[in-house]
Parts: structure tokens; C-alpha cells; sequence
């Protein structure tokens, strides 16, 4: 039986583009090492140039400051090892400023150096996920080494003020890192205008291949490489070129920089169409997040004397495939640390769903969705404890 | 997806026995309703607030328990219920004790308001950590026979607490009570 599939959790991963898959497809056959100085290998290392320059562009900076790395996990991992060797080497500056809704690579890493007597203090945030400036400021200090602050949340979408976190951490002297994966392909992001020191972003969340991201460092910022091992990447990132994957990573960049205002209008219109809908047709939801400052492919929704696992599998039967902050998912037995910490009541952390929109997705879709949910919601709440 | 005996708003179902387990808190919340004839199962309505591990094992239970004696549904644990619907992932099998568990609770509050003594209750081992199934039994007999001399060496045979943690307090309480009860 075939199945129709509406896939609405793009914020987990991406289907590639087909000219992505065509792009890597090809350049599987350019096998000489980027490293060799022969043709074969000259071959490779004009490719990832090309691919280097598109970074560049679509997060406005220059195309040295571009690191390619294993993902974005890598790259978050990469800053932090940064300022850790800094107050290893005994920088007066001896302490990170993050928030409590970062992406799991930032939190585990802070949790690693917390554990090893590191200083690090976690921003919190308002009831929207976004950061509470005033508090922030008061957080700040000269002896700040980094800040680290994603511009736009995996799970609920709010975008933070990153040029005003910015503007107020160079004041007291601090670098500042960006996690950016999430917002790629859906708002600008310009490195020069947000005056960020580090960015990370990572390909399969733009239509482009896994395992491949970047790492975009100022040029006078302070590095050292977390992979040694030899000169690639300027002697940034030790590692043989990944060229078929870099050259996909590039495409995929080309891609979103020219579709990126009508891409963003599009996922918007379709995720307030979603949203309309699903207040229309269903009572006592809450929508969660920040509805001015949201990336605009994602709505997170909580039903209240529904349980999220249970919707995300009720969905899944209908071909629908979203995700959920429900602990019943995240095998962790907690429910999704993002909601609680932006003071989501925990059985609606429970009863969340987040569906997040991309390009492939169609008016269609939501009208799919909004026939298939409501009873769905409705036979849960029906055997549901009141 | 089909669940059985789920109680639909307005069905007039007069209960002997309710039983209510579990808190929206940690996500899931169980009621069972129980009607009791001769001593038997008559018939059994649910309602729960879970994921789908939690619906299904609850909805194979009810099926296995209409019929049973009160004592032979007593008696049924989730690993029964969890054979009977072809097993479950280790990290899900939690899901499934608060079937029985709201049964034995809808028992309990049946033979009370009946003002019958519950014969059933102390032969039942009371399963303190539910992610690796250890009962208040097992603790007691661990620590009673000396294999069990640290909290640790607890851990080590039974696994207690290595999943969602939630049970080291209630594990730790017990195994002091016993080691005061058996003098080791």
C-alpha cells in the first residue's frame, strides 16, 4: 500500500535537494586527496573552495573564516575547547554566559566543563524562550571569556536578539558564538551584521548532506583546532577533505541564499495557516515559543489531556511525521528541557508537538493535517484521566 | 491503533471498585473501573493519560482481566501483559505497570468498601523500582541473605535506578528499613 508521506519535522533533518544529490553524486568521482598537489588533487581543492566562497556568502563573512567541520555538534564543541584552553593557559577571563535552551551539544558540554570546575553561568529565558536582556546584562562581567547563544531554537523557534547580546558582551570585552544551524535557509543570517566571533551551522538542516558543517571564525578571534592531526582547513581542522560532502554542503548554500525571502514567507504562511487551523478546529491548545520573533517553518503546540508520544504515533499511522517534547520519546523519561526551562507547565511539556515546516511542504499538507488531527486529539482526550 | 474497553463520555458504568495511579507529571495517569460479580472480573472500563505503550499494555490487561477471579487478576504483572503483546522496548517497559497496578488499586478499594478484609494485598510483591522491575520482596530478600550488603551491591545485582532514577529514595529507605529488621 503506498502511503502518503507529509513530512513536518524538517527541524530534526532535511531531505537533500535534488541538486544536492546530483552535486555529490558527481563529485564522488573527484578522488584525489584536496591535500595533493597534483591535478586529481588540485580538482578537489577548487571544488571546495567553491564551496568555501558560498558559505561565505550566505552568511556574509570571508571566505578564510570558513572551517568545515563533521556538523555543527563539532563546531559548538570545537568554541568551547576554544575558551577552555584560554583559562587552561590562565586567561583572567575564566567564565562562559550560555542559556538553558540550547541544542544538547552546547548543554552536555556545558554539563562536561561544569563537572571539571569550570564557570558557567545559564541565562534564563522569558516565557516566549527568548533571553531576558536585563537579566543578561546583569550576568556580564569582565571576566566573561565567551558567550554562547543560538540565534533561533530547534524546538519552539524563538529567535533570540543576537546583535543586541552582541553589542553588550564586546562592551565588557567578550567573544561571542553563535549557534545559527536552525536558522539557516529561513532568516538572513550575516555574520558581519550580528558581529558574532564564532558561528556554527550544519548542511542536513538545508537540504544538504549529514555529517558535514562549518565553523565560521573571525579572523582574530582565538582558535585551536579540536582535531590535530595535520594542515587541512589552514591547520584549523585536521582531517582528509570530505570533498563530495563539502561540494553538497556548497549547493545546498547556493540554494538557500537565492530562495531565502520567498522561503521564508512560504514556511511562514504555511506554519500561521497550520496554526489558524488548528485553533480554529481544535479547543484549549497553547501554542508555545514566540509568535514575533519565530523561525518561520516552526510551531509548537501543546494539547492539554493529550500525550505526545501518543499523538506523534496516532500522526505517524496517518503518514505524518512530526516530533514531541513528551518524555515518553526522548528516552530520557523527561520531558523536553526547552519548554520547562521557558516555564512551560510539565504536562504540557508532556503534551507537546512540534511541527516544523520545509520546502517540499504544500497548502496540501496542512489541509491533510488539520482533517487528520482534530479526532485524533479528540479520542486521546476522550480515554485521557481529566 | 484500537484500544478496548476505554470508557466513552456518557456510558453510564457503575463501578464497584476504581482504582488511580500515576500523576500527569510524570506523564501518565491511569484510572481503571472495575464491576465485580461472584468474585470475578465482570467487566472492567479505562481511562489514561500515556503514551502508546501505556494505552496498548492497558488495553491488552483489560482483555486478559474480564473473567479472571479477583485473585487471579490480582495476580497479573506486567510482564504477562507485555508477553501477551509480543513484548516491549526495555527503555517502554515501564509504561506498562500502571495497568496492573490501577487493578490491584480498583481490588483494593472494591473488597474495602465491600468491608471485606483483602486477602490478596501481602502476597504481592510491590514493585519499588519500575524501569528494571524490582520489587520490595527481592530488596528484602537480597538484603536479608547478606548478598546485598551496600546500597551499591544492590544496585550492581538489580540495576535499580539506572533508568529514570526517580526510585533511589523509596530503594534506599527500604534497604536501611531492612537492614534495621534483619540486624545485618
Amino acid at each position: 500500500m503506498e502511503q502518503h508521506i507529509i513530512y513536518l519535522d524538517n527541524n530534526a533533518t532535511t531531505p537533500m535537494h535534488e541538486d544536492v544529490i546530483e552535486a555529490v553524486h558527481e563529485a564522488h568521482i573527484l578522488y584525489g586527496n584536496a591535500s595533493s598537489m597534483h591535478g586529481l588533487g588540485r580538482a578537489s581543492a577548487q571544488a571546495i573552495e567553491q564551496s568555501r566562497q558560498a558559505i561565505a556568502s550566505l552568511i556574509d563573512c570571508s571566505a578564510k573564516e570558513v572551517v568545515f567541520t563533521s556538523g555543527a555538534s563539532e563546531a559548538n564543541n570545537t568554541v568551547f575547547s576554544i575558551i577552555r584552553e584560554q583559562i587552561d593557559l590562565g586567561s583572567k577571563r575564566n567564565r562562559i554566559i550560555t542559556t538553558t535552551i540550547e541544542h544538547p551539544s552546547i548543554i552536555e558540554t556545558v554539563k562536561y566543563l561544569k563537572s571539571r570546575g569550570y564557570k558557567i553561568d545559564e541565562c534564563p529565558v522569558d516565557s516566549t524562550g527568548r533571553v531576558d536582556l536585563a537579566t543578561f546584562k546583569r550576568l556580564l562581567g569582565e571576566d566573561v571569556a565567551l558567550v554562547s547563544v543560538m540565534t533561533g531554537n530547534n524546538e519552539i523557534g524563538t529567535i533570540q536578539p543576537i546583535e543586541e547580546i552582541t553589542e553588550l558582551s564586546h562592551a565588557v570585552g567578550a567573544l561571542v558564538h553563535t549557534d545559527a544551524t536552525q536558522a539557516i535557509g529561513k532568516i538572513e543570517v550575516s555574520m558581519r551584521k550580528m558581529g558574532v566571533d564564532y558561528l556554527s551551522l550544519s548542511g542536513h538542516k538545508f537540504y544538504g548532506p549529514k555529517g558535514i558543517g562549518v565553523l565560521a571564525v573571525k579572523t582574530k578571534a582565538p582558535f585551536t583546532p579540536l582535531v590535530h592531526g595535520g594542515h587541512q582547513e589552514g591547520g584549523r581542522r585536521a582531517g582528509t577533505y570530505n570533498t563530495a560532502s563539502i561540494v553538497g554542503i556548497g549547493v545546498a548554500a547556493k540554494l538557500a541564499k537565492a530562495d531565502l525571502q520567498a522561503e521564508h514567507d512560504r514556511l511562514w504562511s504555511l506554519r500561521e495557516m497550520l496554526r489558524k487551523g488548528i485553533e480554529e478546529r481544535i479547543p484549549n491548545v497553547v501554542v508555545n515559543g514566540n509568535q514575533q520573533h519565530c523561525l518561520p517553518g516552526t510551531l509548537d503546540v501543546s494539547f492539554p489531556h493529550a500525550e505526545g508520544e501518543s499523538i506523534l504515533l496516532y500522526l505517524d499511522m496517518e503518514g505524518i511525521m512530526v516530533s514531541t517534547g513528551s518524555a515518553c520519546a526522548s528516552g530520557s523519561l523527561e520531558p523536553s528541557y526547552v519548554l520547562l526551562a521557558s516555564g512551560v507547565d510539565i504536562e504540557l511539556a508532556h503534551g507537546s508537538i512540534r511541527f516544523s515546516f520545509g520546502r517540499y511542504n504544500t497548502a496540501d499538507d496542512v489541509a491533510y493535517v488539520l482533517e487528520k488531527l482534530p479526532p485524533i486529539i479528540k479520542r486521546l482526550r476522550e480515554m485521557s484521566t481529566r | 491503533m484500537n484500544p478496548r474497553n476505554t470508557w466513552k463520555e456518557g456510558e453510564d458504568f457503575q463501578a464497584d471498585g476504581v482504582g488511580d495511579v500515576g500523576s500527569l507529571a510524570c506523564g501518565d495517569q491511569m484510572q481503571i473501573m472495575i464491576q465485580v460479580k461472584d468474585d470475578k472480573i465482570a467487566d472492567l472500563r479505562w481511562l489514561t493519560y500515556g503514551c502508546a505503550s501505556a494505552i496498548a499494555s492497558t488495553s491488552m490487561m483489560s482483555e486478559m482481566a474480564i473473567g479472571l477471579t479477583l485473585k487471579e487478576a490480582y495476580n497479573l504483572t506486567p510482564a504477562m501483559i507485555t508477553d501477551a503483546l509480543g513484548g516491549l522496548p526495555e527503555h517502554k517497559f515501564h509504561c506498562s505497570v500502571l495497568g496492573d497496578k490501577a487493578l490491584r488499586a480498583a481490588i483494593d478499594d472494591y473488597l474495602e468498601k465491600q468491608g471485606r478484609d483483602n486477602p490478596f494485598k501481602k502476597h504481592v510483591a510491590k514493585v519499588i523500582c519500575e524501569c528494571k522491575s524490582v520489587t520490595d520482596v527481592q530488596i528484602e530478600d537480597l538484603v536479608k541473605s547478606g548478598q546485598a550488603k551496600t546500597l551499591d551491591q544492590l544496585q550492581e545485582i538489580t540495576e535499580y535506578g539506572t533508568v529514570c532514577g526517580k526510585c533511589k529514595e523509596a530503594v534506599s529507605d527500604l534497604f536501611d528499613e531492612f537492614k534495621h529488621i534483619y540486624n545485618v
